[in-house]
């Protein structure tokens, strides 16, 4: 599969990634040596085969009681924004 | 030399007041100042709060409260979240960021008395295979300052091999574990998923990750494993089994082992003289009363293509929690929302992080999930019945860790895909989901080179034994650099 300069774009886009305009073609050839790598995948046939999703095949997620157990310290894990006022995250306005 | 003695020594050497745990940090202490400007394996080294960890622990020893890891000195891979310490990924993304809270193998370890002595080097949130992608420059290996350790836990690795820690914790996705500890010299070890909690372990591929540790010896992982081991309620993919006395049963007799040797692992990719010392140290199982056949794996050719689209799809979806709004990177002045989230990760991520994220989104993406995402979930079924047929008819699979030795730092960064093949008897059993070790087995043209034991499910317990009763007839393990030695 052999991806162009705008496919790269849009994925990059997709992905919220910004790339530098003169990366773009080294993405491209080491995202489509990548992709052509991986499509040797099409030559066993798997018609017949279930997927799986995880190593703990036959195993269900646990549930618990719909308790409040955890009281998180708001301040403490805050502390870590880049942005924060008044227990609030602040990012550029979002609606016009 | 208190840095040439195991963790088990250390720790009986403890227990009998021969030695202190404050002694034994500022040894190690001393030697990381020393030797760690040639390894840069080290992001954070904690002094002062390791010489405050180490002198409780000597109260503890002291009352008669310690346990069997008081007071043994540790180092955990930056991507443990560690309370009040930088828990970096290796990555400019969380440069910033102080964990606050502990993961729950840190817990388990710092209640159980060990000493952190620092935060580990290593590749960019676990994506690589040589150290080479961290932020904070790669890590060297020892027997070879021009080589890498291996990935993703280079740091670890180097750590260990250097003895400038008798441990380190560690993670393996795809052989990021093993492949480091073969490149080594060291003894590493991957659980069975499910058998340590991954919370509070930042996340890569959910699917496939699982801690584990790199230690001199099979010994001394069971010691580390013993405390690691366990479900932990607030992972939902760990799973409530009893953990076995991993201590107690490395004693067990080889008489009969029952070992699988795939023949699919020894071919045109893998270096002769590392085939030979495979087979040479399958040979020393054969003295002990093991017995070896061959078993075949027929999908193994489709691991590597299967894991490089399992892993990105899923670390792009866990790295979209890094957007600059709540932790990590934020870029300056962002215009709207759409500029912050795509400079802060721009900015925040090196290039293989961006490469999987963008694979991942690729093949999730509508129009191609089915050909590639959902096919990978078909091809990982295969690899996992090819894996469950072998252990109808043995007990442990052994075959070689990676296909070469370590190799030239910027040797393989021209292609990613070269790199990746580094992983290519590791990946497997990350996809299968099974417990996996690395354990020295010789050197080849100076270089060390790794055995790899595949356990069944759950099996630790064995592949731990099997592992040491290798090491009671060899010395591979012992062996120390020779710039490092003194």
């Amino acid at each position: 599969m052999s991806l162009t300069p705008d496919d790269v774009k849009s994925i990059a886009r997709l992905a919220r990634l910004s790339i530098a305009e003169q990366d773009i073609p080294a993405y491209a050839k080491n995202l489509s040596s990548i992709l052509e790598f991986v499509a040797q995948l099409d030559k066993v046939d798997t018609s017949a085969v279930q997927p799986m999703a995880h190593p703990l095949v036959g195993l269900t997620q646990p549930m618990r009681e719909d308790r409040v157990t955890d009281h998180p310290d708001r301040d403490r894990y805050q502390a870590a924004a880049p942005q924060a006022e008044a227990g609030l995250y602040l990012v550029p306005k979002v609606l016009e | 030399m208190l840095h040439k003695k195991s963790l088990a020594e250390m720790a009986r050497d403890l227990k009998a007041k021969k030695v202190s745990s404050e002694e034994l940090t500022r040894a190690f202490l001393e030697r990381i100042e020393r030797f760690n400007p040639r390894l840069n394996a080290f992001i954070t080294v904690l002094k002062d709060s390791a010489l405050q960890s180490a002198r409780a622990a000597d109260l503890d020893i002291a009352a008669g409260r310690g346990g069997p890891l008081t007071g043994l000195p540790i180092v955990h891979k930056d991507i443990f979240c560690t309370e009040g310490v930088k828990t970096s990924c290796g990555s400019k993304m969380l440069d910033n960021f102080t964990a606050p809270y502990d993961a729950t193998v840190v817990a388990r370890l710092k209640q159980a008395g060990t000493v952190l002595l620092g935060k580990a080097n290593m590749d960019e949130f676990a994506m690589g295979s040589s150290n080479e992608t961290s932020y904070y420059g790669p890590v060297k290996n020892p027997w070879d300052e021009t080589r890498v350790p291996g990935g993703s836990s280079g740091g670890s690795a180097a750590i260990v091999a250097a003895r400038l820690a008798p441990a380190a914790t560690a993670t393996d996705t795809g052989g990021s574990i093993r492949q480091p500890a073969a490149l080594v010299g060291a003894t590493g070890i991957k659980p069975t998923y499910g058998r340590v909690s991954r919370y509070g372990i930042v996340a890569f591929a959910s699917s496939l990750d699982q801690a584990g540790i790199i230690t001199y010896s099979a010994e001394d992982a069971a010691m580390i494993m013993q405390v690691m081991s366990g479900h932990d309620e607030r992972d939902s993919t760990s799973v409530d089994k009893p953990v076995p006395d991993y201590v107690a049963g490395l004693g067990a007799s080889m008489q009969g082992l029952r070992i699988g040797v795939p023949k699919e692992f020894f071919d045109k990719g893998l270096d002769p003289k590392v085939a030979e010392a495979t087979r040479e140290a399958i040979r020393v199982y054969e003295k002990l009363g093991a017995k070896v056949q061959d078993v075949s794996l027929p999908n193994f050719w489709l691991s590597v293509p299967t894991y490089y689209v399992v892993a990105p799809a899923e670390c792009s979806s866990n790295l979209a929690r890094f957007d600059g709004v709540r932790y990590g990177h934020r870029c300056k002045d962002p215009v709207d929302l759409l500029d912050l989230y795509m400079r802060s990760r721009g900015e925040g991520f090196g290039a293989e992080v961006k490469r999987r994220i963008m694979t991942g989104t690729y093949v999730l993406s509508a129009g191609y999930y089915d050909a590639y995402y959902l096919k990978a979930q078909k091809t990982r079924s295969l690899i996992r019945q090819d894996f469950l047929e072998a252990f109808k008819q043995v007990d442990v699979i052994m075959g070689p860790t990676a296909p070469g030795t370590a190799f030239k730092l910027g040797e393989k960064t021209e292609d990613p895909v070269t790199m990746y093949l580094n992983d290519i008897y590791a990946n497997g059993v990350n996809l299968a989901g099974l417990p996996g070790m690395s354990i020295p087995a010789g050197f080849v043209d100076g270089l060390p080179v790794g055995l790899q034991i595949i356990g069944n499910y759950f099996d630790e317990g064995r592949m731990l034994a099997v592992a040491h009763q290798y090491q009671r007839e060899t010395d591979w393990h012992s062996r120390i650099p020779k710039n490092y030695e003194n």
